[in-house]
């Protein structure tokens, strides 16, 4: 068993309207240091190992777990525990 | 003209779309449960509500968009006949690649309920025959993901074949090019974020929106004349 741990974050360019109010009440809590926020999505699956694990995944993410049109996605796979 | 209204789990504007096209624009109407497919086997036009089907999970529309029905609804799509998705619906139709582009959160965060103008780009569409091109309607929105997003090349498309059909006088959510309301090359399928069916009768405030259903019912009309 493998632990899929998949990223999704909006493309660059797309505005992030969240990102951008987290921000704002960052830099009213006094760090003023922080000069930019990209709120995402993370999703864990537990999924069975097989040959075309990999594939399957990214096909996972086209179809369902991100929409392409605005978002970007990173796979990370790890042993399950 | 049978029209099928497509009820998932988290509908809301199914019984609206019901009362709009059916008791007010006079087609023949039915509730359809996302799960009876075979119930639209013989209908003419398909109308997909607004709402918060399936709770909004991941994405507002992405579960909807995987459900069987779907497949029944592209293939109708497909044969040319009608399918208007108003605000969860057109969240619907773009999750599903019926439409291009993706609906993204308010420019503002908030959700937004109120009347807004909206400017007919196009009138050359199933639904929207019966208005003048430029006009300006009044009808509600009431929603929190409205904001129309697309690539440039895409953007180019959809002006380069008319397939913008309503523009907001004043953009209230970020949309790309103020854009509420988008269609398919054909003109079959139209996708929509004002509601056209909260907008029939005068007592609802406006009935700019009643000539959408009339457009489609009378499109339908004209090209079945033998059984009219």
């Amino acid at each position: 068993m493998k632990k899929v741990q998949v990223y999704i974050t909006l493309k660059q360019g797309v505005l992030d309207p969240q990102g951008k109010a987290i921000q704002t009440s960052l830099h009213a809590l006094d760090y003023p240091e922080v000069d930019d926020v990209r709120v995402g999505k993370y999703i864990e699956l537990q999924v069975e190992e097989g040959p075309d694990l990999e594939t399957r995944v990214t096909q996972m993410c086209e179809q369902l777990l991100a929409n392409p049109v605005i978002e970007d996605y990173r796979i990370e796979l790890e042993e399950a525990r | 003209m049978k029209v099928a209204v497509i009820v998932f789990p988290g509908s809301n504007c199914d019984r609206d779309m019901y009362h709009a096209a059916g008791e007010v624009a006079g087609a023949e109407a039915s509730l359809v449960w996302y799960t009876d497919t075979h119930l639209l086997n013989d209908v003419d036009g398909i109308l997909i509500p607004g709402g918060f089907s399936y709770g909004d999970y991941l994405r507002s529309g992405s579960m909807a968009s995987t459900s069987d029905i779907m497949n029944k609804i592209r293939e109708h799509a497909e044969k040319g006949r009608p399918v208007l998705g108003i605000c969860n619906g057109f969240q619907i139709l773009t999750e599903s690649g019926l439409l291009p582009g993706a609906l993204m959160r308010n420019k503002n965060l908030s959700f937004m309920c109120h009347q807004e103008e909206l400017i007919v780009e196009d009138n050359e569409n199933v639904f929207t025959k019966l208005y003048d091109k430029n006009e300006v309607v009044r009808f509600p929105i009431a929603h929190g993901e409205g904001n129309y997003f697309c690539d440039d090349e895409t953007l180019n498309e959809l002006k380069a074949n008319n397939q913008i059909v309503f523009t907001y006088k004043n953009n209230p959510n970020g949309s790309v090019a103020d854009i509420a309301g988008i269609r398919n090359r054909a003109g079959n399928v139209l996708g929509m974020m004002p509601h056209p069916e909260r907008a029939v009768e005068a007592l609802l405030g406006s009935e700019d929106g009643l000539r959408i259903f009339q457009s489609m019912i009378a499109n339908w009309r004209s090209s079945n004349a033998v059984n009219a």
